[in-house]
């Protein structure tokens, strides 16, 4: 029914399913991302990887809620909350929701323009800023997002290309605890998104179709583009290129990122952790109220 | 339209096009210059591989899998 061509197989439904819980089982366990007394909040957008993270945790056994954070991107937002909100209610999940525009007078599209950030520097800005600061407030001991392999592979693409030491160092499967922040996994990292793709559909898990109306442009795309066609001649190379990297080189340059963290310090309006004065989120939303 | 064809769904933007079939889905694919590790191709709700043949009056999905990403 679905082939897997790195791995030379072809797996029914039924099969199909328990190698995607599988992978992730042996994701977490083997990079100790979660226990089974962790609460865990799930970064959730309504899309394929998101939910179908949160459907594997719970279907693994774990305290896992979802947080969505409306971003105030127009209908693209209102449709994707309702995604969010119908697996909650399907799973009897508990979804906590975060409004950017209710909550911080602001949506991407003004904040991006207000502060001279592409959109999707102003949002994934935002998202990570909100994970850690939702998670401080709710008590959960891990933040869980969806990156998958194609997204980790074309990020570190993108930094070798740069040579990008500190984004390098910080690229890793698991991001550990620290004064100001909470955990942070990638329980995915395993699954191509063509998989978690095929498991929303052979599952039943609706999700939005449709992308951001803002990524258009998105360089990350490019390179997911280019090392599927690399992908696709020969079979493997992006799941090599990643964890060769997470095997060989992180250790190397581990250091870089662990130096950078130390020098951290609490914003002065919101607490977070920053690397110097007022935090790039609080600068944000500062901007972006003159600008209303 | 309404003739004996493929039927193809298309998304991001959402389009239909008609192929003449039998067509296998490899064939498909190549033809549309779409890659095979950037979709799912979905009929009657359900997965099928590079190899299914599909005939006349079939409607077939195209749903891309990179986020961000169009077909």
């Amino acid at each position: 029914m679905i082939e897997i061509r790195r791995h030379n197989a072809g797996f029914c439904h039924q099969c199909f399913v328990k190698h995607c819980r599988d992978q992730v089982a042996r994701t977490v366990e083997s990079n100790s991302m979660l226990t089974s007394q962790d609460r865990v909040l799930v970064a959730v957008s309504g899309g394929k990887d998101s939910l179908a993270l949160w459907d594997i945790l719970l279907s693994l056994g774990y305290r896992a809620d979802g947080l969505y954070i409306g971003l105030g991107i127009g209908d693209y937002s209102s449709e994707s909350a309702a995604y969010a909100r119908r697996f909650a209610a399907s799973r009897s999940a508990r979804l906590v929701e975060v409004d950017l525009p209710g909550d911080f007078g602001f949506d991407i599209p003004t904040g991006s323009r207000a502060a001279k950030r592409a959109p999707c520097s102003a949002c994934g800005l935002s998202k990570r800023h909100l994970f850690n600061s939702e998670a401080l407030k709710g008590g959960y001991q891990v933040i869980a997002t969806g990156h998958n392999l194609d997204d980790e592979a074309a990020v570190l693409f993108g930094n070798v290309l740069r040579w990008d030491l500190a984004y390098l160092g910080r690229q890793q499967p698991v991001l550990a605890e620290g004064a100001g922040f909470v955990k942070k996994v990638k329980p995915l990292v395993r699954l191509a998104e063509r998989e978690t793709a095929a498991y929303c559909v052979l599952e039943g898990i609706d999700y939005i179709v449709e992308e951001c109306p803002m990524s258009a442009g998105n360089r990350h795309l490019g390179y997911k583009e280019l090392l599927n066609r690399v992908e696709e001649t020969s079979p493997g190379t992006k799941s090599a290129f990643l964890f060769g990297f997470f095997d060989k080189v992180a250790p190397l340059v581990g250091q870089v990122a662990a130096e950078e963290r130390e020098s951290l310090h609490a914003c002065p309006s919101c607490a977070n952790p920053t690397v110097s004065g007022i935090c790039a989120f609080c600068k944000l939303v500062e901007r972006a109220s003159s600008n209303t | 339209m309404g003739h004996a064809a493929v039927k193809v769904l298309l998304r991001n933007p959402r389009r239909a096009l008609e192929v003449p079939g039998p067509v296998t889905v490899a064939s498909l694919l190549a033809h549309l210059d779409i890659s095979r590790e950037a979709v799912l191709v979905i009929v009657d709700g359900t997965l099928v591989t590079g190899d299914s043949v599909l005939d006349d009056s079939v409607s077939v999905e195209i749903r891309p899998v990179i986020s961000g990403g169009s077909v």
